[in-house]
């Protein structure tokens, strides 16, 4: 399974690096959040991966007594999904209005060339 | 003194010359405690704790320099007041002035070489403000850059030795220098140290090939070049050599170096010299091959040689400046410096005719002038150097002091000989605070040329002893005995006269030596820094284009390069098995979704589409934290992606289309950068699998999440209670963004901002 979700990083990083090279604003957002899924998951494979094992302590117990999946990667990731969405929330507004404003998607109608190029 | 700077433009700017005139007088208290082989120490803390203190010392070498600095300064400021009068930015003038004699003092008396470097950049930089002093005039402005740019990597160069020499001593105070001369001389970074002072000192004081900037400083107001470019700036490359000649010096690579270049200086400046019909660049070349023969006779550094160079500093100090002088009232009164149009001014200028000719005279070194003793004992330096090359060194002395006997006639005497020409008729003598100053500078020569010893005990003596680590008694006398280098000196003279009395001042010859300008060091740099604004050009051209997609391009082809070449040399890749844990039908149809929605997203041209395929692959994601025991991320990730998909259909009703303007190539070149990307990330994961996982951390949770916390959930502790620090900014900076949400959806633009 670890083959994978290695395949699966390869494939989200090709993909997000591929449309932050887009001139459109909205693929580069979707890119960079691509970016971020695949980072997520790349954390996420640091700890050893265990499957139905929650870093739960059973209700009757106050220590673990058999192995459980690596708690620390998982609260990183919780972190970064979070900070993420504030990133994305903040830069969707901010497309929405740059769009109000030059009424474009194209990066290249942000540029505004110096004075001295005109 | 800003404020009243309205009152330094008048009359009142004379009450200046106090200033360095009480600075003279104070620094002359000195000379007893100096004398008798002291040296004075002021300390101030400064910054304590990178070890740079006001350190000042007061030796032999510094006190002769800060004197003649104080005391030269003193009679250019009269001059000035003068010269300037009425200049509308007379108080300007005073203010770079001052700052530049603080520094220059500043220099000679600093006892740590960090604070040495600092005055040092302060020289060059009042030295662009005076250079440049009339703005208005486009030549003024590309000198004073010159001169600031060349000065100005010599500094670099020299801060760069100064922090190596630090580095290897320990401590950048002078006096432990000294007593750490033989660890740094025998230091493997010797070499490279000496290399950089040496470039430090020769761009200051316009070494070969580093000279040309000086002729150009020319443009500078007459008083600027005479204090500057000829008794103190310039000199402050020597004093540094000077200075550091008990540190870095006496060994073959210091000696070998500073004699070919000075040398190489001394014969070339003096030659071009003759060329020259301007006055001021007769004077700026003669200058530079003075400048040479001290390099060269630090070089040689023996006991003779550093007599004969601190003599010379003093002689040609008192004698370029007067020359400087006479030459700035001859073109302040005629309007011209050119040698071919000038005669017969003795008539009207007859006091400045007598301080142009005693000035003349001791270049010339005539007997019982000072320029006498000091070119004998240049003589006797060379004579008494190696067998083997005594007699190269004489020739070359030799050669030099024919070609400045003959410039310093051209210069001092030429313009007030001959018929006068009609047109100056009328010019006569200038204000009395003009053609003083040359006057006493002139008599100064005169006085020490009849008391050598006067100089010789109370000065140059101490001097001497300052640079050289043995004792030496210096003796100056008139009259040496008849020798092989009186009649030298006399050959000197007599063959210098005839080259004078030979060689015209011709146009002619002035622009056949020109037409060799291209071949000169200066065409050379010139070319070179046109070539790099070229290069820089064509850089920001091509990688600052200003296109967003561009510099990522950039910059994740260089990170793969970096990754790659980390990999590559990182040892084997291999993947164990066994370690391997097996797939599930439900995994595998959970990537196979995964793949199809990204192939989707990115090759999609609906929007709508797009945002679709990236929830997707965000919903997949949260199923594949559900299989590997992350309920707390699948219930976040579940939420967001939602969050996510509801704000984005919430601004893409009124989004236009894809547009789709890549061509081909540059879909498959970031495809190909893309892919490569994603290859060299799988690596990386497939090297993470190598590495056995240290599982000490998470036990550490696992053990006190309950225990401590009284928590069961493990990840929900981390965050809430042993990283709830983080948690809260977490919550700061999601406050923020979502202001930030909020009041862009609220504002409203007026039509007026929208244009």
């Amino acid at each position: 399974m670890e083959l994978l979700l290695v395949l699966l990083i390869g494939v989200l990083y090709s993909a997000g690096v591929y449309l932050i090279l887009r001139r459109s604003m909205v693929r580069l957002l979707l890119g960079i959040m691509l970016l971020g899924n695949a980072t997520n998951l790349l954390i996420f494979l640091f700890g050893n991966i265990t499957k139905g094992k929650p870093p739960i302590i059973k209700a009757d117990l106050k220590v673990f007594e058999e192995i459980y999946a690596d708690p620390v990667p998982q609260a990183l990731i919780l972190t970064a999904i979070v900070i993420s969405f504030g990133l994305t929330s903040f830069a969707i507004v901010l497309l929405k209005r740059v769009y109000a404003l030059i009424n474009s998607d194209d990066l290249d109608d942000l540029n505004t060339p110096e004075e001295e190029d005109l | 003194m800003i404020p009243f700077g309205k009152y330094f433009r008048t009359k009142w700017c004379a009450v200046l010359i106090l200033l360095p005139l009480s600075i003279f007088c104070y620094l002359l208290g000195y000379i007893p405690t100096v004398r008798s082989g002291n040296v004075a120490y002021e300390f101030y803390q400064w910054v304590p704790s990178l070890n740079i203190n006001l350190d000042l010392r007061i030796d032999g070498l510094s006190l002769l320099f800060a004197l003649l600095i104080s005391g030269i300064g003193s009679l250019i400021f009269l001059y000035a007041s003068a010269y300037l009068k009425g200049h509308q930015y007379l108080d300007r003038f005073y203010a770079y002035l001052c700052l530049f004699m603080a520094s220059m003092l500043g220099i000679v008396l600093s006892n740590n070489i960090l604070l040495l470097f600092i005055f040092w950049e302060l020289t060059s930089i009042s030295s662009f403000f005076l250079i440049g002093f009339n703005n208005d005039n486009p030549d003024s402005r590309k000198s004073a850059l010159t001169a600031l740019s060349v000065t100005g990597m010599g500094g670099f160069f020299l801060l760069t030795g100064m922090i190596l020499i630090g580095n290897i001593a320990g401590t950048y105070s002078i006096s432990e220098l000294m007593n750490a001369a033989d660890v740094i001389k025998n230091h493997e970074l010797y070499p490279l140290v000496l290399l950089l002072v040496f470039i430090g000192a020769f761009t200051k004081s316009a070494q070969f090939p580093f000279h040309f900037w000086l002729p150009g400083a020319m443009k500078a107001p007459t008083p600027v070049s005479a204090y500057l470019h000829s008794a103190t700036m310039v000199k402050a490359g020597i004093f540094l050599l000077a200075r550091f000649s008990p540190i870095l010096g006496n060994t073959t690579a210091w000696s070998y170096t500073l004699m070919i270049v000075g040398g190489l200086t001394m014969l070339y400046a003096a030659i071009h010299a003759l060329f020259r019909t301007d006055l001021k660049s007769i004077l700026a070349y003669s200058t530079i091959s003075a400048l040479g023969v001290l390099t060269f006779l630090i070089g040689l550094g023996t006991e003779a040689a550093l007599v004969a160079a601190v003599t010379f500093i003093v002689v040609h100090a008192l004698y370029k400046a007067t020359l400087f002088m006479t030459t700035g009232i001859i073109d302040h009164e005629t309007g011209t410096r050119e040698l071919t149009q000038l005669g017969g001014l003795r008539k009207v200028l007859l006091p400045v005719f007598i301080a142009g000719l005693l000035a003349a005279l001791s270049s010339a070194g005539m007997p019982l002038l000072f320029g006498f003793i000091s070119k004998d004992l240049i003589y006797e330096a060379t004579l008494h150097a190696d067998q083997q090359l005594a007699i190269y060194l004489t020739a070359a002395a030799f050669v030099t002091n024919l070609c400045l006997v003959a410039a310093g006639f051209m210069a001092g005497i030429k313009p007030f000989t001959g018929s006068l020409p009609q047109a100056y008729e009328k010019v006569h003598l200038p204000y009395k605070a003009m053609w003083i100053p040359p006057l006493v500078l002139a008599f100064a020569g005169l006085y020490f040329g009849f008391f050598p010893n006067s100089a010789g005990e109370q000065l140059i003596a101490p001097a001497v002893n300052a640079m050289s680590i043995a004792p030496a008694a210096v003796h100056l006398k008139i009259w040496h005995g008849f020798n092989t280098v009186l009649i030298l000196s006399l050959v000197t003279l007599v063959t210098g006269t005839a080259i004078y009395y030979v060689n015209k001042a011709d146009s002619r010859k002035l622009a056949w030596v020109q037409s060799f300008q291209s071949a000169s060091p200066q065409a050379i740099i010139e070319r070179l820094s046109s070539g790099f604004v070229k290069f820089s050009d064509w850089y920001t051209d091509t990688m600052h284009n200003g296109f967003l997609r561009s510099y990522l391009l950039k910059i994740i082809l260089f990170a793969e390069l970096l990754l790659a070449y980390e990999l590559f040399i990182g040892g084997p890749i291999y993947i164990d098995y066994s370690k391997l844990s097996a797939i599930s039908v439900y995994e595998a149809i959970n990537v196979l979704i995964l793949i199809a929605a990204v192939v989707l997203t990115v090759t999609t041209s609906s929007r709508l589409t797009a945002v679709v395929g990236t929830s997707v692959i965000g919903y997949a994601i949260c199923l594949m934290f559900v299989y590997y025991s992350a309920p707390d991320l699948a219930m976040t990730q579940f939420t967001i992606d939602t969050l996510t998909v509801v704000l984005f259909v919430f601004v893409l009703f009124n989004l236009p289309p894809f547009i789709n303007q890549a061509n081909n190539t540059i879909v498959i070149r970031d495809t190909v950068v893309a892919l490569g990307f994603g290859i060299i990330l799988s690596v990386i994961a497939i090297k993470v699998l190598q590495v056995p996982t240290d599982i000490s951390i998470s036990k550490f949770y696992g053990d006190f999440a309950y225990t401590l916390a009284k928590g069961k959930n493990v990840v929900n502790v981390i965050l809430v209670d042993f990283r709830g620090f983080d948690t809260m900014f977490e919550i700061v900076v999601l406050s923020i963004a979502a202001l930030g949400v909020y009041s862009l959806i609220k504002l409203r633009l007026t039509s007026s901002e929208k244009e």
